[in-house]
């Protein structure tokens, strides 16, 4: 049992660094910041997610269990408010995205910004 | 409101003994006062009503939760495939998309549930339609489908 328990954790240790690190180098890669913000959220939720839940059956006792569950939920529902404050600025700030058609830009943006 | 306030009575108390751990009755004494301190304060804010405690979602959103994750991974999946392929593989698109439900509260939750699954960015929010920045078009295309958005909207009733 606790081989067991050891070893499905570890996996999902190495699943969450292995998803942080793509999402570090989506950040550099990608090409503006909208795109890269898409990034990010591969970190914030899978990430992070398997971080935690890879954490979780190595705790010890039921505390420390439920303190990493309220952790989880606490990045899950902070992570999207972040990037859409983030992403909600740069559009009031006049930022625009590279788009793949130049067009739909105009439709979408021209009645708010 | 009163099975509201005994719902944040509940939720308070239940992140009290998660996060202390100390069962003397000293501090089981200074938790409950500090508990009524919430609620008195909270009433006099007048903030325990349907839109801090919604108690009316219980009902169906843990199915909600459960097709979410599924998506969250799915999403998660092609995001990272789309970073190692590299930046020729990518469609970023802007687009608006209309949504159905009536409550802010549902409205609140597409947004957020938008912006929480990877790949996809939910930027503003106008009247009934939603600006949301995609990764790639096909993203658009499964919001245009509307799978999410009825789902929310059966959470809602």
């Amino acid at each position: 049992m606790d081989m067991i328990l050891n070893i499905s954790g570890a996996l999902c240790l190495l699943v969450g660094s292995f998803l942080c690190i793509s999402g570090g180098v989506g950040l550099l890669r990608f090409p503006d910041f909208y795109t890269r913000m898409h990034a990010v959220g591969v970190t914030d939720t899978l990430g992070a997610g398997m971080i935690l839940i890879g954490l979780m059956f190595y705790s010890p006792d039921f505390l420390i269990f439920s303190k990493l569950v309220i952790i989880l939920l606490l990045t899950l529902l902070i992570g999207p408010t972040t990037s859409h404050v983030l992403a909600k600025a740069a559009m009031q700030n006049n930022l625009k995205p590279k788009l793949q058609q130049e067009d739909n830009i105009k439709e979408t943006s021209s009645s708010n910004y | 409101m009163k099975l509201h306030t005994i719902s944040l009575f509940l939720t308070l108390a239940a992140f009290w003994l998660l996060n202390s751990g100390h069962n003397t009755l000293f501090i089981l004494l200074l938790g409950l006062a500090s508990i009524l301190l919430v609620l008195v304060i909270v009433h006099r804010m007048d903030v325990v009503d349907h839109e801090s405690q919604p108690l009316y979602l219980t009902r169906n959103i843990f199915s909600y939760y459960l097709w979410l994750i599924k998506e969250i991974i799915k999403a998660n999946i092609i995001v990272v495939k789309h970073i190692w392929l590299g930046n020729q593989s990518i469609s970023p698109t802007l687009s608006r998309i209309k949504m159905s439900q009536k409550t802010d509260m549902g409205k609140v939750i597409y947004a957020n549930s938008i912006t929480l699954t990877p790949g996809t960015v939910a930027i503003d929010l106008i009247g009934d339609e939603i600006i949301v920045h995609a990764l790639l078009k096909k993203d658009i295309d499964s919001l245009l489908a509307g799978e999410m958005n009825r789902r929310i909207s059966l959470l809602e009733r």
